[in-house]
């Protein structure tokens, strides 16, 4: 039997093309839009990932370090360290900033690392290029992605960074690029007041005479002290012994130190679950709005690509064509409609998704759902044309 | 081949009900012989396009009775079920306008019938292609219609009409679009195929360039039919 959609696509070849070609792009935005997704979610767990950590331990009642702000004194590390199945415990700040250069400025999530040396929690897994970070001050290293290069100068507040190190992929939960600084600098670009702001408050402490007090003068001198440094790191990052339970140690480390502490798990479903769920949502919003569009697109086209062949329809069922051969034909052009589209949007986010400025994370899995809902799609689209097609008397085909 | 004919005893349709009824056919009475071509002739909204749509078995009569061949398949009713079929294999039409399948070519065009009936690509496209020669445009067989002639095109339609060898050709005013010399070779056509496959021919037309080749004429007139001699003036 001939196919009769294959041989009406290759008549009007051109038209179906460029239609698909039309259809093909709305999809790739639909699959970028997912892709988005899936690279949010991505960061998230890179984040994770990269700071290759099994506890995180955080001020009490938060969900810090990274959905909510969360500050803890910097020798808690030690108290954590003491607790049964702890095998390192390292301090860490998080601050989000305009980071600038030479070049210009990026957004980047600066990181205070401790002292610990590499491998420990917080520090960059693997370098693209050059050396990690060596001495206690001044030195920087950053994500590829922020736009920096080796021995580029940046500007962290009020003091200038070399950078020595390069690494890929060590991003924020929302995609910015990371920059890793000695601890003592974090806490102090964290926590740094202007000039103004000390001098003001300088004058307002030496005014009070309890502090300012003639027979004591080193009480004003250590309340100044006070004020003016930085003792608090944003979470202390576990990492257990390979026999330890992460649960267990989590509610030990929460009965003997009253602090907030997530594992894994619990972290992800922060991140995932409450830091980018309205996002998700926007994006979920966008996808449905998208496949609605693409449906109603596609039910167009078969419709006006199915009334345009009325006359011929009314003839074949004069001559004695099947309904299902029509229905057949209908369904069969949808479904090619929807192939070609669906590859030039699969090749056209491909070709895209690198030229976004945050992740786009394109995967197999969401290929194949998309592929299936393009096609149910096309199918469900078709049954207009396909009802329109029905209704057409044979006796069209005679004139009177 | 067997030998049909159509004969309507009787036939009449109304559209409507009551005060708004519209008696389109009162009391048909039709025969065509197999191997005959007659004329159908009758001024618009006289009944033609109604009484060729009855006997199509495209819309279902009111009243009457309707033979094809020595089978009845009207009574008061369709006594037959399968109507589609009855079309596919009983009943070829040739339409005012070719209506070919604009994405088929010329062979394919004819070929699809039988194709429908069942019939493998290849069986389909043979019998196509001899009859394709029969009508002298095999030579246009792998066109598409858009390349073809209006004459050649409506022999492309009569070949479809003919594919399946059904025992009845109805032709709607087969020749309104085309010049008395393509006018005259497809009635020329028409008739050698009723002779030549025995099949009963039944030419809807107002072409006045075609009446007087018909051997009999029917005309019709508010729904009667009126049987008259025609002159058969032989076509040159």
């Amino acid at each position: 039997m001939i196919s009769l959609a294959g041989r009406d696509i290759l008549h009007a070849w051109g038209k179906f093309v460029f239609t698909g070609v039309g259809l093909g792009l709305l999809i790739g935005v639909t699959l970028t839009m997912a892709g988005v997704y899936r690279g949010m979610v991505d960061d998230a767990q890179v984040l994770l990932d990269n700071s290759a950590a099994d506890l995180w331990v955080v001020q009490k009642d938060t969900l810090g370090p990274y959905a909510e702000p969360s500050n803890l004194p910097d020798d808690t590390w030690r108290a954590v360290a003491n607790i049964p199945g702890v095998a390192n415990a390292s301090n860490v700040t998080y601050l989000t900033m305009q980071v600038s250069s030479a070049s210009g400025e990026t957004r980047a999530l600066v990181t205070g690392i401790a002292n610990s040396g590499p491998g420990s929690s917080g520090w960059p897994l693997r370098l693209l290029a050059g050396r990690q970070v060596s001495k206690n001050h001044y030195e920087a290293v950053a994500d590829i992605a922020s736009g920096f290069k080796l021995g580029d100068s940046i500007q962290i507040r009020r003091n200038r960074y070399l950078i020595v190190g390069l690494t890929k992929r060590m991003v924020s939960s929302s995609g910015d690029p990371m920059i890793f600084i000695p601890l003592l600098d974090a806490q102090q670009a964290q926590f740094l007041k202007s000039n103004d702001a000390i001098a003001q408050n300088r004058r307002r402490i030496s005014q009070n005479p309890i502090f300012n007090n003639p027979r004591n003068p080193e009480v004003l001198d250590a309340v100044l002290d006070l004020q003016e440094s930085n003792t608090q790191v944003n979470a202390v990052l576990v990492q257990l012994k390979a026999q330890a339970e992460p649960k267990q140690v989590a509610e030990d480390m929460r009965r003997w130190l009253r602090l907030q502490v997530y594992d894994r798990e619990q972290m992800e479903q922060i991140l995932v679950g409450k830091l980018i769920a309205t996002s998700a949502r926007q994006i979920l919003m966008f996808l449905v709005i998208l496949a609605v569009v693409s449906a109603a697109i596609v039910a167009f086209i078969i419709y006006t690509l199915t009334m345009g062949k009325i006359r011929e329809i009314a003839v074949l069922k004069l001559i004695g064509t099947h309904n299902k051969s029509i229905i057949s034909m209908i369904i069969q052009q949808a479904l090619a409609l929807g192939i070609i589209g669906f590859m030039v949007g699969k090749i056209a986010a491909t070709v895209w998704a690198p030229f976004f400025p945050k992740y786009v994370l394109l995967v197999t899995q969401d290929t194949i759902t998309g592929l299936i809902a393009v096609l149910g799609m096309c199918v469900l689209a078709s049954f207009v044309a396909i009802y329109a097609a029905l209704r057409v008397d044979p006796a069209d085909a005679v004139g009177g | 081949m067997q030998a049909y004919g159509i004969k309507i005893s009787n036939l009449s349709k109304t559209f409507g009900r009551g005060d708004t009824a519209v008696h389109a056919l009162k009391e048909v009475n039709m025969q065509v012989e197999p191997g005959e071509v007659v004329g159908l002739i009758g001024p618009s909204g006289s009944g033609k396009s109604t009484l060729l749509k009855c006997l199509g078995a495209i819309i279902e009569p009111s009243a009457g009775q309707m033979y094809l061949g020595d089978q009845l398949i009207y009574d008061n009713g369709w006594k037959i079920s399968d109507l589609r079929a009855l079309r596919r294999d009983k009943i070829g039409f040739v339409f005012q306008a070719p209506y070919l399948i604009p994405f088929l070519n010329t062979l394919d065009n004819v070929a699809l019938l039988p194709m429908l009936a069942g019939k493998s690509n290849k069986e389909a496209r043979q019998r196509a292609l001899e009859l394709l020669t029969v009508l002298q445009v095999e030579h246009r067989a792998h066109a598409l219609p858009s390349r073809l002639s209006g004459g050649e095109q409506q022999r492309i339609a009569i070949a479809r009409g003919l594919i399946n060898r059904p025992p009845v050709i109805l032709a709607d005013e087969p020749t309104a679009a085309l010049d008395s010399v393509r006018a005259l070779t497809v009635i020329r056509t028409l008739n050698d195929i009723a002779r030549d496959y025995n099949t009963a021919v039944i030419v809807v037309t107002h072409d006045d360039k075609i009446i007087p080749t018909f051997k009999r004429l029917y005309h019709i007139r508010d729904g009667i039919t009126y049987e008259e001699q025609g002159q058969g003036r032989e076509i040159l």
